[in-house]
């Protein structure tokens, strides 16, 4: 039996559930997180507002991706999310639900193959997905409440995210699996990409059955087979 | 070599576009906080390098501060009123679809291509280069056709970047929590904890350890990646693989996937869960990670079984 190292560092971890559990803003918890861990371990407070800075600065390149936002803009200012409800509204066979079934399988197919950036939430889901959902939503159900609307659309979001994650490991050489496999040849254990790769298919296979089954019920309840 | 610093500029320049149009919109209820976080965002991206670690760590206190006092804040960017659009689209219907193909064709061609361009680009930045290449594109096609006032871009951005608020800041801190939580050992710890949780012996248990551990510690940190070798180094390795004699690759590939499970119900995983559901302009911040409830849980169980049944 070993000894236990010191706890504090965890105090970081406690600050993170309690934080969120009060849904106090998050960036004022991710700051208290950082100093009650960074604290905990020793640190003084100078080294955690560097370290803190340090990596801020590293990770730059994790909001890049905002600097699409003025094309999306303008793609909203020429009237994109009114032309994604005008082609909506006139096709019938296109239920919010089977809007949100082939979106995923698309996502999923798309992602296993390495093309991950073709959608998300700025380029695809916020100009075309939700407001097709909601248009669809909404000549399917006049009487739909703003509850119900907010719903589909936070479904819409959903689905994007179970798209590329239940997809995107088949790919070979996509982050996650080159860190599984990195980490095993550290272990000694050497394993190729493939391998690995292949056993992303079952639950890939998985997520399209569950999240489209949810998807299909969610049309049946909405009045409308999906 | 076009890399992550002209990306750095580019969007830089962005960010203090905003800053500009923020100073200037006198109808702004919190113009100076706003243009400030703006301005600071912009400075973390032309400068950040030259600021020091502890000029960037003052920075990010400053932006939490004016987050804090209400910033970025809600002004009135310059728009097309809702009848224009409804004209727009009906003038110029399927065509409007075509800019929003730019940007996803050109990450596609991106991928394939820029590769293969020696050494004009880094080809470890690929994703991001192109994504930089497509929105420049993109919106030099869209000005081209629709014609707007000269400053729409950086108006239109602004009416985005507003709608998502301080949201927008959350992915890279949290980024940054995950690294001075390596610094402070925090995985070390958690990795040497997990093993107590499993009763000698049980192999259905060490499989249940493993697999919820990759989806809390994922809660937690927000991220598969950072669980991943924590749980894996914990509980993986050495008992599932070296103990019971499970094959590393299913323990591997399928755990990660339990750790994605988790992701699906963290608000620390911002990009996914919290910006959108800011972006799709949902009332309630959780509203995304509700909607992924009833997925996320069924397919843990799912992972569980895959490892329990076929790794032995």
């Amino acid at each position: 039996m070993t000894t236990l190292p010191s706890l504090w560092p965890l105090a970081g971890i406690a600050i993170v559930v309690i934080g969120f559990g009060l849904r106090a803003n998050p960036l004022a918890v991710v700051v208290l997180a950082a100093f009650g861990s960074g604290l905990g371990a020793g640190l003084s407070v100078a080294e955690v507002v560097a370290a803190l800075g340090k990596a801020f600065n590293q990770n730059r390149y994790v909001s890049v991706p905002w600097l699409a936002l003025p094309v999306i803009g303008l793609m909203e200012r020429a009237g994109l999310q009114e032309q994604a409800r005008r082609v909506i509204a006139s096709a019938r066979a296109a239920t919010a639900a089977r809007i949100l079934i082939l979106y995923l399988g698309l996502r999923q197919i798309t992602a296993a193959l390495g093309l991950t950036q073709i959608a998300g939430h700025a380029q695809t889901v916020r100009p075309l997905l939700a407001p097709m959902v909601e248009a669809a939503a909404e000549r399917d159900n006049p009487a739909i409440t703003e509850d119900e609307r907010h719903k589909v659309k936070a479904m819409a979001a959903a689905t994007d995210n179970v798209g590329i994650f239940f997809g995107e490991d088949i790919f070979i050489a996509i982050a996650s699996i080159l860190l599984i496999k990195g980490f095993l040849e550290g272990a000694g254990i050497i394993v190729q990409p493939l391998q690995l790769s292949v056993w992303a298919i079952p639950t890939a296979i998985a997520a399209f059955a569950v999240h489209g089954l949810r998807l299909w019920r969610m049309g049946r309840a909405s009045g409308k087979a999906g | 070599m076009i890399g992550l610093p002209a990306l750095y500029t580019l969007a830089g320049l962005v960010f203090a576009g905003w800053a500009a149009a923020t100073l200037l919109d006198r109808q702004h209820p919190r113009r100076l906080r706003g243009a400030a976080f703006w301005g600071l965002i912009a400075a973390s991206f032309l400068a950040g390098d030259a600021l020091g670690d502890m000029g960037n760590g003052v920075l990010v206190l400053a932006l939490v501060g004016l987050a804090l006092a209400g910033a970025p804040g809600k002004g009135q960017p310059a728009t097309s009123s809702s009848e224009d659009r409804a004209a727009s689209a009906a003038a110029r219907g399927n065509r409007l679809f075509l800019p929003a193909l730019v940007m996803p064709g050109v990450a596609l061609a991106g991928t394939f291509l820029l590769p293969r361009l020696g050494g004009l680009f880094d080809p470890k930045q690929v994703t991001l280069v192109s994504l930089g290449l497509g929105a420049m594109l993109a919106a030099a096609a869209l000005m081209a056709w629709t014609r707007p006032s000269a400053s729409a871009a950086v108006q239109e951005g602004r009416r985005l970047a507003e709608n998502v608020g301080w949201a927008m800041l959350l992915p890279q801190l949290l980024a940054s929590l995950g690294m001075v939580f390596g610094l402070a050992g925090v995985g070390d710890i958690v990795g040497s904890l997990a093993p107590l949780a499993i009763p000698d012996g049980s192999r259905l248990a060490a499989v249940v350890a493993f697999t919820g551990g990759m989806a809390i510690f994922t809660i937690l940190m927000g991220n598969a990646f950072a669980a991943f070798p924590v749980m894996m180094g914990g509980i993986g390795l050495p008992v599932l693989v070296l103990g019971l004699g499970a094959n590393p690759v299913v323990v591997g590939a399928v755990g990660m996937l339990a750790g994605f499970c988790g992701t699906l119900l963290s608000p620390m995983a911002a990009n996914f869960n919290i910006v959108p559901a800011a972006l799709l302009e949902l009332p309630d911040r959780y509203a995304v990670i509700r909607a992924q409830v009833g997925t996320a849980l069924p397919l843990w169980l799912f992972n569980t079984a895959l490892i329990w049944g076929f790794a032995f």
